[in-house]
């Protein structure tokens, strides 16, 4: 269980409040209008950011003072998710050995998450002659090894196209759902936060408690309305 | 694009400059080889070659090796001061050689405030002449340098590669190899070819600090050819030497260095979640007494003696900034001239290459063989000067203009043309508030570097045509420290300010 505890993150021009839980195994779109601190909530519970007041809890254990790598947790960001100079094989095995250096089974295990989404016969490929896609799924494979009980997406893939956006995200949820991970998902776009079952609504300096997303988008407050333009 | 936007950009003035940059250069390198002939150098010559090069490989490698943690501490640190020992950084470029060398002396000479500590606890003094001498000056005046380029390569590294790499909790040795091992390798070769370049045609630093037939350079070989030998072949020969060795360095160091050299940030700090805190605290404090003392010695040796300077140094002063004056706005018209064409012939960039090849004391050995003996030597000090000036500071400016200019174009010049603008408008409107922080840094720089050089007119001079930084010069031979000093203050006080104005009149709004 991921527990934000009376958190507080105040900055010169804006303050951000939660104080909300999530069971083990949640999937979670975070929407908001942009500068409302939505990156900033995830990158507080990844660990970049210190918290003004308040803990994050999981499972019980107080992580707020927790370096991000020592964290339970894998992250994809908007781009630069790949290491430009390494292979696709050496970008996935960072993901299982920090130190870079890899067992057989470790190898092995590699070769099975590249294959797993679909990138056989991939893995000496460098991100540079890889396509959008392929490096999306480079990422994902990284995730899989990651093995992290909670999985932080900062609008991945936000330079492919939206079809392509939609498959990733069918991906890592299904990885996500393997491994039962906690999902968060920062996105701007409506249609990737309505398929998924819990939202969290980020406006005026507050970070809502997640709510079912159909009853959110059925009755929206007047902050979603605005976000979507209605 | 730029084919498109040709009838807004003046090709023809570029040109012409261009030819004429390539006359001057062309004239005095005939004039050095027909007086060359078919001499070669002799034992002297190579020991002066040997050296050159092995103070330069030192000094390079000094510089990197001290430059690496030092940067490495500023981008992850954050600590009252950090701006101004950033700015601190970019000083010592604009900072005339001969006041920084006054200035070390002040701090490691003989009677320095080192050896006073040393003798205090009864430690033999250290000797700042020689090749540790050279090492130290070239130290002090690179170690900023290739610190601000490794510092812009740190900034530059995308904040999400550094968050990956702290969530997926790399260890420091992959961390290093993943992160800032490739960066490094991008941008350590470029800056060891500047430094080894700059080291390589260091004049004033050998001629007060070296010397003697263990520490003379090709320059200060060329030099005492010169002024005391008077040998014009001898001269001619280590010309030649100098030139095919700093022009080899030089092209090396066009073909590496990124063309974008922007200034570096003073904002960003990476954030950083790993100790080392006690090591970049020690790193960040000796840099900046090592940057600042001598600076400070300056300052307080010299003040007490500024409103007793005798009137040839103001006089000197008058003559050197007007001077530089010149050669700013020779250096803002021919880069910008020649930018403009080069829009259209882009080979026209290998115009920087004489200014980098040709040092001031080869083109001006060049040009006395050309005019000697129907001009004495001393007729042709101050347009040597300028000449020598412009051609150094224009690799310099081209860089610094070309790529915003290229950028503008490319930007704004298809809807200028579809507008159909007028080519005042396009020039005034368009190109000058894009180009006008790069011009203004040109100029600046352009004038700190002909305040405080000490080439072609230390070879020429004569007992009452000096510049400033001979007058200082000078006075440091006569023994008058203190009045060296208070002249030295003067020098950097006008250096800065000029750079300054230049830098401030045409910052971005």
């Amino acid at each position: 269980m991921l527990d934000l505890r009376g958190v507080v993150l105040r900055y010169p021009d804006f303050t951000l409040t939660a104080d909300w839980h999530l069971p083990q195994g949640a999937e979670v779109a975070i929407i908001g209008p942009s500068g409302a601190g939505k990156s900033t909530l995830l990158a507080a519970i990844a660990g970049f950011e210190d918290l003004s007041a308040g803990a994050i809890l999981w499972q019980g254990r107080d992580i707020t003072r927790l370096r991000p790598g020592l964290r339970p947790m894998a992250m994809l960001f908007q781009d630069n998710n790949l290491f430009p100079h390494l292979t696709a094989f050496d970008n996935v095995a960072l993901g299982l050995a920090p130190s870079g250096r890899l067992s057989a089974a470790g190898r092995a295990q590699v070769t099975a998450a590249l294959a797993q989404v679909g990138l056989e016969g991939f893995a000496t490929r460098r991100p540079a002659q890889l396509s959008g896609g392929q490096q999306g799924r480079v990422a994902i494979a990284r995730v899989l090894v990651q093995q992290r009980p909670l999985i932080l997406l900062d609008e991945p893939f936000a330079a492919l196209g939206p079809a392509l956006r939609r498959e990733m995200l069918g991906l890592v949820r299904h990885i996500a759902q393997d491994i039962g991970a906690t999902l968060l998902l920062v996105t701007h776009d409506a249609t990737e936060a309505r398929a998924l079952p819990l939202t969290v609504l980020v406006s005026e300096g507050q970070a809502a408690a997640p709510m079912a997303t159909d009853a959110l988008f059925a009755d929206p407050p007047p902050a979603l309305r605005a976000w979507l333009g209605q | 694009m730029a084919r498109r936007a040709g009838p807004l950009t003046p090709v023809w003035p570029g040109l012409v400059l261009a030819a004429l940059v390539a006359l001057a250069v062309t004239a005095p390198l005939a004039a050095l080889l027909a007086r060359a002939g078919t001499a070669a150098p002799g034992p002297a010559d190579w020991a002066a070659l040997r050296f050159t090069l092995w103070q330069a490989v030192l000094s390079t490698l000094l510089s990197l090796i001290c430059a690496i943690p030092l940067a490495r501490a500023l981008a992850r640190r954050r600590f009252p001061g950090r701006d101004a020992l950033v700015l601190l950084l970019g000083v010592p470029f604009v900072l005339p050689v001969i006041a920084g060398v006054l200035g070390l002396l002040a701090v490691f000479g003989r009677n320095g405030w080192i050896n006073a500590g040393l003798a205090a606890v009864g430690l033999p003094a250290l000797s700042p002449y020689g090749l540790q001498g050279i090492l130290l000056a070239h130290l002090f005046f690179n170690l900023p340098l290739v610190t601000r380029m490794l510092l812009q390569g740190w900034q530059a590294i995308p904040a999400e590669r550094l968050r990956m790499a702290e969530s997926l909790a790399l260890t420091p040795r992959a961390r290093f190899a993943h992160i800032e091992g490739p960066m490094l390798r991008a941008v350590l070769p470029g800056a060891a070819v500047v430094v080894f370049t700059l080291c390589l045609s260091s004049f004033s630093v050998a001629l007060i600090l070296g010397g003697g037939p263990g520490a003379t350079t090709l320059e200060l070989a060329i030099y005492q050819a010169f002024r005391f030998d008077f040998a014009p072949d001898r001269a001619a020969v280590l010309g030649l030497l100098q030139l095919t060795l700093v022009g080899t360095a030089g092209l090396v160091a066009l073909w590496l260095v990124p063309a974008a050299q922007a200034e570096a940030s003073r904002g960003r700090v990476l954030r950083h979640w790993g100790g080392g805190r006690g090591f970049d605290a020690a790193i960040i404090t000796i840099a900046a007494l090592f940057l600042s003392a001598p600076l400070v010695a300056v300052l307080l040796r010299g003040a007490p003696g500024v409103v007793d300077l005798p009137p040839s140094v103001w006089r000197a002063a008058a003559l050197s900034v007007t001077l530089s004056v010149v050669v700013a706005a020779l250096v803002v018209i021919m880069a910008g001239g020649i930018a403009l064409a080069a829009l259209r012939f882009p080979l026209l960039e290998i115009t920087a290459l004489p200014g980098l090849a040709l040092s001031p004391l080869v083109l001006g050995t060049g040009l006395f063989l050309l005019v000697y003996p129907r001009l004495s030597p001393e007729a042709l000090a101050l347009p040597a000067t300028v000449l020598a000036n412009t051609l150094a500071a224009l690799p310099f400016a081209l860089r610094l203009i070309l790529p915003r200019l290229q950028q503008a174009v490319a930007d704004h010049g298809r809807l200028a043309a579809s507008l159909g603008l007028s080519r005042g408008i396009w020039f005034a409107r368009i190109l000058w508030p894009a180009l006008r922080p790069a011009i203004g840094l040109a100029a600046g720089v352009a004038a700190a570097l002909a305040m405080g050089d000490l080439g072609v007119i230390a070879l020429f001079a004569d007992a009452d045509r000096a510049t400033l930084p001979l007058q200082v010069m000078r006075l440091m031979g006569s023994y008058r420290s203190d009045a060296a000093a208070a002249a030295a203050l003067v020098l950097v006080a006008i250096s800065l300010t000029l750079f300054w104005a230049c830098e401030r009149v045409t910052r971005d709004a």
